[in-house]
């Protein structure tokens, strides 16, 4: 005797319309993503002899790796554009979703200003990066009467690279942290008001703990794309700048020793790196917003 | 007293925030300007000490210059396209995948979302070497094929659209099943219209990330006149590095077409960001 229950004739039609309507998506990601993880996992354990064959090595990738300074220099990197660009960023679009949630006339109109970096691609919105910040005539130095190398100093480059990457993102993060924002209910504010609470304690006891969802949010979903950097630091730096070392994230080594290098085997050794690093830093989020975040109303 | 003391600092508090926008609004609307009267200088005059704010004159060589070395024509329709493409794989496929996992009983249906937040939880990049080594092997590199390869299917639009199909009650489509639809009818008559707004939000976050990508398209396509506009502009980088109103001019035209589509559909933008966002 079997323990299932026979499947009633329109119990099974539902079975077969869920399978047929899930397999476009299921196939896809199998063929797409799921191989893919598995090629590149097991990439990392080869040498790539070109064209696509690999020779079994190992953990001899991780062993040069590991040896190399390049890479814990593109680790550090790394790490430190999530520094300079993560609490920055998020402080600045939550001061922006704060002014935009104030009573102000224009809110439509800021709120699409700040929001234009997003529909703009950022190989396109670097461009007029490097032009601001051009050491001769860059308009930034000569409004200050500077000399600064910015984007060719090795001291500075990752800073100019981390002001571009805030300016970018505010409006997008602002516009996740308006619409918490704008959840809190009123009632709070005004029985504050009643107490006689002042709008500095409404922020920190009010707005603050019931925007900590979302804040939470932004904060995960800002790491996360800052741990990825590429594009923009890619477009900043091209690959014979000599400031390149100082600012060569993880993902921009990657592509220069897996597509330009060809050391396929090496390159997806970095990508199993940077993915196990994203995942300790998830995690360590995860644990640490039990401390501040508020899940209560 | 007490009344007219707090109208005013209430006053100040206003002044102060809009002080503080228009100061932000000037910061983000600057590199836009500057790159708008940049693209209109000859070379020495983008180089002059004490800088030229404004352009001696409004002129298009640069705009003829950008045209002249890439094609341009190529870039915006390979772009145009791979955007429709993924676009309609991703609202249809996810459309069809969220509705089975939201609303119907079938076996299996936990593994297989277990896939689906899989590939959500891991970087993109993680793929590309195998991706770009398959599309290699079919001969299909340089093509509009490659460009929408990864995005046939996307993980994230069928948990975003999962979420939207859930949101409906069931009532609706066991009215519908009475009425006498089978599954498919009533998913696609009466359940996906209702997810009109879902499905507008998934179309900007999927056409917005496709634009900007420039990893992809730069590993897969490197024929020029197979390149999107984001590595198109790499590739001018290489061409122009010093002679910036022409970049300037190459981005502004890179640029012009979201834009415009942004100024007219900035609701949908914006709310679509937020939807798609707050997952």
């Amino acid at each position: 005797m079997k323990g299932k229950m026979k499947l009633s004739v329109a119990a099974r039609r539902e079975e077969n319309w869920g399978w047929i309507m899930v397999a476009p998506t299921i196939i896809g990601l199998v063929i797409l993503n799921i191989w893919p993880f598995l090629q590149t996992l097991y990439a990392s354990f080869c040498e790539h002899l070109g064209f696509g064959f690999y020779k079994f090595v190992g953990f001899q990738n991780y062993i040069n790796m590991f040896q190399d300074p390049e890479f814990w220099k593109a680790t550090w990197n790394t790490i430190y554009f999530c520094i300079l660009t993560v609490p920055v960023g998020i402080f600045l679009s939550l001061l922006v979703a704060i002014l935009l949630n104030a009573k102000v006339k224009g809110k439509g109109f800021f709120r699409s200003v700040f929001f234009l970096p997003m529909v703009c691609a950022p190989a396109a919105i670097t461009m007029v990066w490097r032009w601001i910040f051009n050491s001769e005539y860059g308009i930034l130095n000569q409004m200050f009467g500077a000399h600064i190398n910015w984007i060719t100093d090795s001291k500075v480059v990752m800073v100019t690279c981390a002001v571009v990457a805030i300016w970018s993102a505010i409006g997008y993060d602002a516009v996740l942290l308006l619409a918490g924002l704008q959840n809190i209910s009123k009632s709070y504010y005004e029985a504050a008001e009643i107490d006689g609470a002042g709008k500095i304690t409404q922020f920190f006891h009010i707005t603050l703990p019931m925007v900590s969802p979302t804040l939470f949010v932004v904060l995960i979903m800002r790491l996360m794309s800052s741990m990825k950097v590429y594009d923009l630091i890619y477009m900043m730096v091209e690959d014979t700048n000599p400031a390149l070392s100082s600012v060569q994230s993880l993902m921009y080594l990657f592509y220069r020793e897996s597509f330009v290098a060809g050391s396929r085997g090496y390159g997806s050794a970095i990508v199993i790196w940077t993915v196990l690093l994203i995942g300790i830093v998830t995690v360590i989020q995860f644990v640490g917003q039990k401390k501040w975040v508020n899940y209560e109303v | 007293m007490k009344t007219s003391s707090m109208g005013q600092s209430k006053k100040i508090v206003t002044i102060i925030t809009y002080l503080a926008l228009g100061l932000g609004a000037i910061i983000m609307v600057f590199p836009f300007l500057w790159m708008i009267l940049t693209s209109s200088k000859t070379v020495t005059e983008s180089m002059r000490i004490p800088p030229s704010i404004f352009p001696a004159q409004i002129m298009l060589d640069n705009f003829k210059d950008a045209i002249a070395s890439l094609p341009f024509v190529n870039m915006y329709l390979n772009t145009a396209l791979m955007i429709v493409f993924r676009v309609i794989f991703a609202v249809a496929f996810s459309s069809m995948a969220g509705y089975a996992f939201a609303k119907l009983h079938f076996r299996g249906k936990n593994i297989l979302f277990g896939i689906v937040l899989m590939q959500m939880m891991l970087p993109s990049q993680i793929f590309i070497i195998p991706q770009y080594q398959m599309v290699a092997k079919l001969g299909m590199a340089n093509t509009i094929f490659a460009l929408v390869f990864p995005g046939l299917v996307s993980a994230f639009g069928t948990f975003f659209l999962r979420q939207a199909y859930m949101g409906i009650p069931n009532e609706i489509g066991e009215a519908a099943y009475l009425d006498g639809c089978n599954q498919w009818q009533s998913f696609y008559k009466v359940m996906f219209p209702l997810t009109s707004s879902s499905v507008a939000a998934l179309t900007v976050f999927t056409a917005v990330f496709a634009y900007g990508d420039l990893m992809w398209p730069l590993v897969v396509n490197s024929d020029l006149k197979m390149m999107t506009l984001s590595s198109g502009l790499a590739t001018l980088r290489g061409q122009f590095s010093t002679n910036f109103p022409v970049l300037m001019a190459g981005s502004l035209l890179a640029m012009l077409p979201m834009v415009i589509l942004y100024l007219f559909f900035q609701r949908q933008f914006i709310e679509g960001v937020a939807m798609t966002g707050g997952k």
